[in-house]
């Protein structure tokens, strides 16, 4: 059976409604293609970085110096439980009929994306006031940039998602909000995915 | 019959999510405990967490991505493993060059 099968990355939708799964195939993998391309992007600003941090440092601030331990983890808490409210919302646009709990899961997502941008925010003030801004080094440059492309990311899956709500009130786009979603988990999934890289050789490589 | 598949499958993706959940904390929670507690020299400690972070990502493909060897469409799946490939290319030749360069510069 045809719609039993899975045609796409992320929670397929499947026979609750065939002919959107249908659909739901070449749309996905086409953003599939653009989410490789950017993980690339991602890898690319990562080599960048550990080189900068081994031979960019100037004579300015270490790893060790800018690494906030704690501040870092409360980021990854935040993200790690996005990911997972994101399936949530997945799975209950999949099942439910009724779309409450669906977009509650996703005003759930939306406010820990905030607070994680408020706390990464919080990071980049913090490093501006002890004066380690992105020009004084190559490593600084690497970490801002690093950093930052991650948070714009994240910036904008958010305003995608004020527009989700707002299209989810439109009568008539149904199917259309629905794959739209659909492609929005994948986008904040794969966020997660480069978050725990950042984590591992920004964060805990600085600290160890 | 068909409602009783489709109550297996409801019930496999909701645990699926909570493993995935379940399995991240716990994959986060080592990588952390192997800085605070630096229980093993600096290199290994660096080699230990390299392999979690991988663990961790190869985790979040399956059950977020839901992304596996058996159950996944085949154009999905080899894109990310030629993915996979030009990254590795990608990256061990940036390090090359750069690290030769500095070599150089020395």
């Amino acid at each position: 059976m045809s719609d039993q099968q899975s045609l796409h990355a992320g929670v397929n939708i499947g026979r609750t409604d065939p002919e959107a799964h249908e659909e739901a195939g070449p749309v996905m993998f086409g953003f599939w293609v653009f989410l490789m391309s950017d993980l690339v992007l991602f890898a690319l600003l990562l080599a960048t970085y550990s080189a900068m941090s081994l031979h960019g440092i100037a004579g300015g601030p270490t790893p060790k110096d800018v690494t906030d331990l704690k501040s870092a983890g409360i980021e990854t808490a935040l993200l790690l439980a996005s990911s997972f409210t994101f399936g949530m919302a997945s799975l209950a646009q999949k099942y439910r009929d009724d779309r409450a709990p669906m977009v509650a899961w996703m005003v759930a997502t939306a406010l820990l994306g905030i607070a994680f941008l408020g706390f990464e925010a919080r990071d980049f003030v913090k490093l501006a006031e002890e004066g380690h801004m992105p020009q004084r080094s190559g490593f600084l440059s690497a970490h801002f940039t690093l950093l930052g492309c991650h948070g714009l990311h994240v910036s904008a899956g958010l305003v995608w998602m004020a527009v989700l709500f707002v299209q989810m009130r439109v009568p008539g786009l149904e199917r259309l909000v629905r794959l739209r979603i659909m492609r929005l988990a994948l986008f904040w999934h794969m966020l997660d995915v480069v978050w725990i890289a950042i984590l591992t050789f920004v964060f805990l490589y600085g600290a160890a | 019959m068909m409602a009783q598949e489709q109550a297996g499958e409801r019930r496999r993706e909701y645990r699926d999510k909570l493993i995935g959940l379940a399995g991240a904390a716990v994959l986060t929670a080592a990588s952390f405990l192997l800085v605070v507690l630096k229980p093993v020299s600096r290199d290994l400690i660096l080699a230990g967490l390299g392999a979690l972070a991988l663990a961790q990502i190869g985790w979040q493909f399956r059950f977020f991505l839901d992304i596996d060897l058996r159950k996944s469409h085949r154009d999905d799946l080899q894109l990310v493993l030629f993915t996979g490939l030009i990254v590795a290319l990608m990256i061990g030749g940036s390090l090359w060059i750069l690290f030769n360069q500095h070599a150089r510069m020395g």
